[in-house]
């Protein structure tokens, strides 16, 4: 048998990543926990550092504890209630969220329809690529800020239930990065695979599901990757234009109008956010690892 | 067999008619290929060899001639599935398994799966890969990719095997194995080759006929019948009458005005 050269690299990979005693799980989780603690460390030492040439050195951000609370302040609120009846800060901002998330989901699944429906249409034609891409493009050109309230008002108007309105913010956020990754992955195959389909008579059917959206998928799951806090995004700044009393995007608005009291809170209210945004990104990367656990390089 | 495999008659292409990067990329061919033959288009980058290939296999389509692939149109022969072509690319889809690869064109044929996997894993022992059905192709060398190129390009029984180089990127160890490989599955198969090269040495050893031909404008300037006896065998490439081969198609080459090292 001859010298396989594929497999020799890839025993050689697997001898890399088993001569340390580690898992990489483990060390990856090392590592993002030294950056979190550096990162703190340097908020920390901006407020010490800060405080000593205030008045000297113009500073881009005064490091009081008004503008910059302490972080064990930002984590302590999290453990607090405003009211003795009512459940710690934490428990209400993951409440929140759960609703913001439920938004944001939906927004993310209907988005995704959108852009992969536009994808494998503009792939099929490219008459209808030069037609409509114009308009996608445009699409996200316009302001989120100055769109969400009109669809709020739209949505209003129509007597839909609130939410609604804010899943569709969220979903116009989400189907632009699906339908620009996807077009791209679905033209991605080696043309002389796709002649080789050709010389099988293979239909666009066969063509499109046995060799472009294999293909795509990896560039799927880059803008699923976007999509994913685009919607959380979305789903936040629809809220802040409706009347919903529910929410992480109203929670974040009202620690605004306090933020003079409680600038804590805001900054809690923002790592709930973020820690939302990443479990998502996360869940996607974990079903990615697994659909593409088989290509070249995965392992 | 005696039906004609493949007949051309007065082919020609010109890529980008009308413009100014117009090229004349075949011109007047004209060739007949019988059943069971194995055919070698021979010459320098820029000959078209490659165009007359994909012409057969309708990949592309000529700007004047007639063509005939199995007495019909190479549009029809297409349709029907009488050729199967392999490529420089060992082009297997990276997320499928060596078996699954092989089985790809019996899936869009509507092969059912018993029967897909049963010949697959024939093809695949045939190209002596059967222990490597379940591997995925990035862990396989050049070498056996190509085989498992030729085994998904057998699969389906056609006629006609169209190769575009195939051997063009292995190293020379590995491609003299092949050669033997592929006259071997030649001899027990009965396939008619089309087989693309620009190695004499590889034209000779392996074809019934070699065609030579010549750039700007492409078309056919000599062609040579190789009667070396068969089998070939390692002994052939050793043989006087090979070499003597070698030199009658350099030869000819020169005499079409291809500078030959």
């Amino acid at each position: 048998m001859e010298v396989v050269e594929g497999t020799s690299r890839r025993v050689e990979g697997r001898d890399a990543s088993n001569r340390s005693p580690i898992p990489p799980a483990f060390r990856s989780l090392v590592w993002f926990l030294a950056i979190l603690a550096s990162l703190v460390l340097a908020w920390e030492l901006y407020k010490v550092v800060g405080k000593a040439l205030e008045g000297i050195v113009p500073l881009p951000v005064r490091p009081d504890n008004k503008s910059m609370p302490h972080v064990w302040d930002i984590v302590g609120v999290l453990f607090t209630r405003r009211l003795p009846n009512e459940p710690i800060l934490l428990v209400v901002l993951l409440r929140e969220s759960l609703f913001t998330f439920r938004e944001a989901l939906i927004g993310f699944a209907v988005g995704t329809a959108v852009g992969f429906s536009l994808a494998i249409a503009f792939s099929q034609s490219r008459l209808l690529e030069r037609a409509f891409m114009p308009y996608v493009v445009a699409s996200q050109t316009v302001p989120l800020v100055a769109i969400a309230p009109i669809i709020v008002i739209w949505g209003a108007k129509i007597g839909w239930p609130v939410w609604i309105s804010v899943s569709i913010i969220s979903a116009y956020l989400v189907f632009f990065p699906v339908a620009i990754n996807t077009l791209r992955g679905l033209r991605s195959p080696d043309p002389t695979a796709m002649e080789l389909m050709r010389s099988y008579a293979a239909g666009r059917r066969d063509t499109l599901w046995k060799v472009q959206a294999p293909a795509a998928m990896p560039f799927i799951f880059s803008a699923l990757k976007i999509s994913a806090t685009a919607s959380v995004v979305g789903a936040l700044v629809g809220e802040l234009p409706s009347s919903l009393n529910q929410g992480l995007g109203r929670a974040l608005l009202s620690f605004m109008y306090t933020f003079i009291t409680g600038p804590e809170k805001l900054f809690a209210a923002i790592l709930v956010a973020s820690l939302l945004s990443m479990s998502f990104v996360g869940v996607i990367a974990t079903v990615e690892h697994y659909v593409l656990r088989n290509r070249r390089g995965s392992r | 067999m005696s039906e004609h495999a493949v007949v051309a008659e007065g082919v020609g292409k010109v890529f980008n008619a009308g413009s100014t990067d117009q090229v004349e990329a075949l011109k007047g061919i004209d060739l007949t290929i019988e059943g069971g033959e194995f055919v070698s288009l021979i010459g320098p980058s820029g000959c078209g060899k490659s165009t007359l290939l994909r012409l057969i296999g309708d990949l592309v389509q000529p700007s004047s001639g007639r063509l005939e692939v199995n007495g019909k149109t190479p549009h029809q022969a297409r349709l029907d599935r009488d050729y199967a072509m392999v490529f420089q690319k060992a082009t297997l889809l990276e997320w499928r398994t060596v078996g699954k690869n092989v089985q790809l064109p019996l899936e869009i044929m509507g092969v059912d799966k018993a029967d897909r996997e049963r010949r697959s894993r024939d093809y695949l022992d045939l190209v002596q890969l059967g222990e490597f059905v379940d591997h995925y192709p990035w862990q396989l060398s050049g070498g056996m990719q190509q085989r498992v190129a030729i085994a998904r390009g057998l699969v389906f029984d056609p006629a006609l095997l169209l190769m575009d180089e195939p051997f063009g990127a292995l190293d020379e160890m590995t491609r003299e194995r092949m050669q033997m490989e592929l006259m071997d599955i030649w001899r027990r198969t009965g396939k008619t080759v089309v087989f693309v090269t620009h190695s004499i040495p590889e034209a000779v050893f392996l074809s019934t006929r070699v065609v030579v031909m010549s750039p700007r404008p492409g078309r056919i300037t000599d062609v040579i019948d190789v009667d070396l006896p068969q089998p070939r065998t390692f002994d052939t490439r050793e043989s006087t009458p090979y070499y003597e081969k070698m030199t009658e198609v350099r030869e000819a080459l020169r005499a079409a005005g291809v500078g030959v090292e």
